[in-house]
């Protein structure tokens, strides 16, 4: 059927996203006791929702192939962008604990810098010790938060 | 009087030195990263929850109320002064309020909007603190059945009201029910989708969710953009309004009020929906629409008015029924759960000097607003000259320290990782990511309602029609997808929603 080509790209990819996710939880859910509907277990709740996600996702994969549908495309993705910022974050919480705040924070500022298209290694450096005395200020000394300032092999 | 008797609580305690300094603190720092472009009143909210951590519950949720507030001005300022709304609510800002500041008139725009919102604020109190008790009582007569009934109202309304296709927001309320199921189940005790993994016994953080997406996924979005603000201005000068600028600025301020308080109160209402119908009506009513876009001053008194009397009655639901009417207050929810207390019906019988402390407390953080905004606002401007190089890493150091606090644990960070990637495919599918938020935050209450109203009509679904209240709460949800479909109110609804 010529009708059926995929028209509109990201519609489709949404609904896929929501079938997919459905899937997961509704065989996840499985393992779970379902229960009667006048007393329900843990696996009913969750298998109903995961029903009505994947009902929607396959109306929205539909509609994005009826001859109705507005054309659209992906958008494109800059992978480099993400890499740096969800890298950074997740360099923060591994070397929190091993080189402690001033350190950690060293690196995500300096990590995710790099994300910009303006980076420069000066401005990031003065960038980063700006902000490293500005949080030891307000988070370590003016609220006091509980949190490991300098590396553990020094404690 | 009993409405004057309760007011007088909440001022006593409002009023109290502590309170006052928390409440302007809170006022300060939310208009301080309010005004930053970019960042809206959720991740403001989000980015500054840890700093309530070590309050007690009245200061937390008084400072909250600031930054909200405060967030909201931020947004407007930035609207005004470079043509980027800082958040949705100020979207229609921008049109008016960017002209009148190319005419050199920036100061007497933000002097509009500041005025305005102090006096839709004072209104919008008066409403809360009126519509409390008969609503309290309303929610008092509530079964499951009906809370049920009344939630999926809510998120149907949020999902109608939210841009983009109207199935899908309804598919991100239904996923983000699902992510909230994650966790412990309260009746059996046993585990959901938590793989063994003990930090998701007590379900997922809505914290570290709300940074990744809102956050840092916002922010490699903004990279991507890359564009350049144009100031207008770097000095402002003349604040005041003329006469005849408050000739046309009184009654739009009072229509914007009145639009904004009544949208407000509407599940799925609140900031957004009351500034753009007040726009609209503005512009309607008008006896020069072709004034508008090119710098009325209607423009900026109207919606500026309703956003702020919007954002203030939408605490109603929250505070009377524990119904969360959007995502700001849905984040809202959580930060009070942090500090053990359950918005609902209860919260004002049990715990009366914190319900009308911060009702109280709203009224004051107008004011503070008033009297911090005019004479800052040049140091506001000032801040927006910051190049967005040097001011992302600052927005990701505080995110993480906030995140990491929660727990004082790295899996939030981690988490928060997670949801970045995932916040950066929802904005490449442009998928709305404020109802999968209200979907995690009541999805625990709707199954709980759920499942009782089940067990007590023996399994029988048909329970929630027969029960006249749930029936017609049901029934306005049916209405409100009926109407979504019709053609003319689709193309309305994509002109108005677009930004």
């Amino acid at each position: 059927m010529k009708g059926l080509a995929i028209r509109n790209h990201r519609a489709f990819a949404s609904g896929a996203l929501f079938l997919a996710f459905a899937i997961f939880f509704f065989v996840t859910a499985l393992q779970y006791p379902a229960g009667t509907a006048a007393k329900m277990g843990p696996g009913y709740f969750p298998r109903l929702l995961a029903i009505v996600l994947a009902a929607i996702g396959l109306v929205v994969m539909f509609g994005a192939m009826t001859p109705a549908a507005g054309r659209e495309s992906l958008r494109k993705w800059d992978l480099k962008g993400l890499a740096w910022i969800t890298g950074s974050v997740i360099l923060f919480g591994a070397l929190l604990f091993p080189l402690g705040l001033v350190g950690a924070l060293f690196v995500l500022i300096m990590v995710s810098s790099r994300a910009s298209p303006e980076f420069t290694w000066t401005g990031a450096l003065a960038n980063a010790s700006v902000l490293i005395v500005l949080c030891l200020a307000v988070f370590v000394h003016g609220l006091g938060l509980p949190l490991p300032v300098w590396p553990s092999v020094l404690n | 009087m009993d409405l004057f008797h309760n007011l007088a609580i909440g001022f006593a305690t409002a009023a109290q030195p502590a309170n006052l300094l928390y409440a302007f603190l809170g006022c300060l720092l939310g208009t301080l990263i309010g005004v930053l472009p970019g960042l809206g009143p959720l991740a403001t909210i989000a980015m500054l929850l840890p700093i309530t951590y070590a309050l007690q519950p009245d200061a937390a949720l008084i400072m909250l109320a600031g930054i909200y507030y405060g967030a909201q001005y931020g947004g407007s300022t930035t609207a005004i002064v470079v043509n980027l709304p800082g958040e949705s609510s100020s979207v229609v800002t921008t049109i008016d309020g960017y002209q009148m500041a190319k005419q050199g008139r920036a100061g007497v725009a933000l002097a509009t909007a500041a005025i305005g919102s102090f006096f839709a604020g004072c209104v919008a109190t008066l409403a809360l603190a009126a519509l409390a008790g008969p609503l309290t009582a309303t929610a008092l007569l509530f079964g499951p059945k009906e809370f049920f009934a009344l939630m999926i109202l809510g998120l149907i309304l949020a999902s109608v009201l939210s841009s983009g296709p109207f199935i899908e927001g309804i598919g991100m309320v239904v996923l983000g029910m699902l992510l909230s199921l994650v966790g412990t189940d309260l009746n059996s005790g046993s585990q959901r989708f938590a793989f063994g993994i003990p930090q998701l016994f007590d379900g997922l953080d809505f914290v570290p969710l709300a940074m990744g997406i809102f956050g840092f996924a916002e922010i490699v979005k903004n990279l991507e953009q890359d564009d350049k603000l144009s100031l207008v201005t770097q000095k402002i000068t003349n604040l005041f309004p003329t006469r005849e600028d408050f000739r046309r600025m009184v009654p739009a301020m009072l229509r914007g009020t009145t639009l904004g308080t009544l949208l407000g109160v509407l599940p799925g209402g609140g900031a957004v929906l009351s500034s753009f119908a007040s726009y609209t009506l503005e512009k309607k009513l008008s006896r020069h629409p072709e004034e508008f876009g090119k710098g009325a001053i209607e423009g900026v008194a109207g919606p500026e008015s309703a956003n702020n009397a919007g954002a203030q009655t939408s605490f109603i639901p929250l505070l009377t029924l524990g119904v969360p009417s959007n995502v700001v207050m849905a984040l809202m929810v959580g930060a009070m759960n942090i500090h053990n207390i359950h918005p609902g019906p209860e919260v004002m019988t049990k715990n009366p000097t914190l319900f009308w402390g911060l009702i109280a407390s709203m009224w004051v953080g107008n004011l503070m607003l008033l009297i911090l905004n005019l004479p800052l606002v040049g140091l506001w401007v000032k801040l927006l000259t910051i190049p967005y190089r040097y001011l992302f890493p600052a927005i990701m150091v505080f995110c993480s320290i906030g995140v990491y606090s929660i727990n004082s644990g790295t899996f939030e960070v981690y988490e928060a990782a997670l949801f970045c990637v995932f916040g950066y495919v929802l904005i490449k599918l442009q998928l709305p990511a404020a109802p999968l938020l209200l979907g995690l935050v009541l999805g625990p209450a709707i199954e709980e309602n759920f499942r009782r109203a089940m067990v007590l009509s023996r399994g029988d679904a048909t329970v929630l029609l027969t029960s006249p209240l749930s029936a017609s709460l049901l029934a306005a949800a049916v209405i409100a997808i009926i109407l979504i479909m019709l053609p003319t109110i689709r193309a309305r609804r994509e002109e108005a929603l677009q930004e």
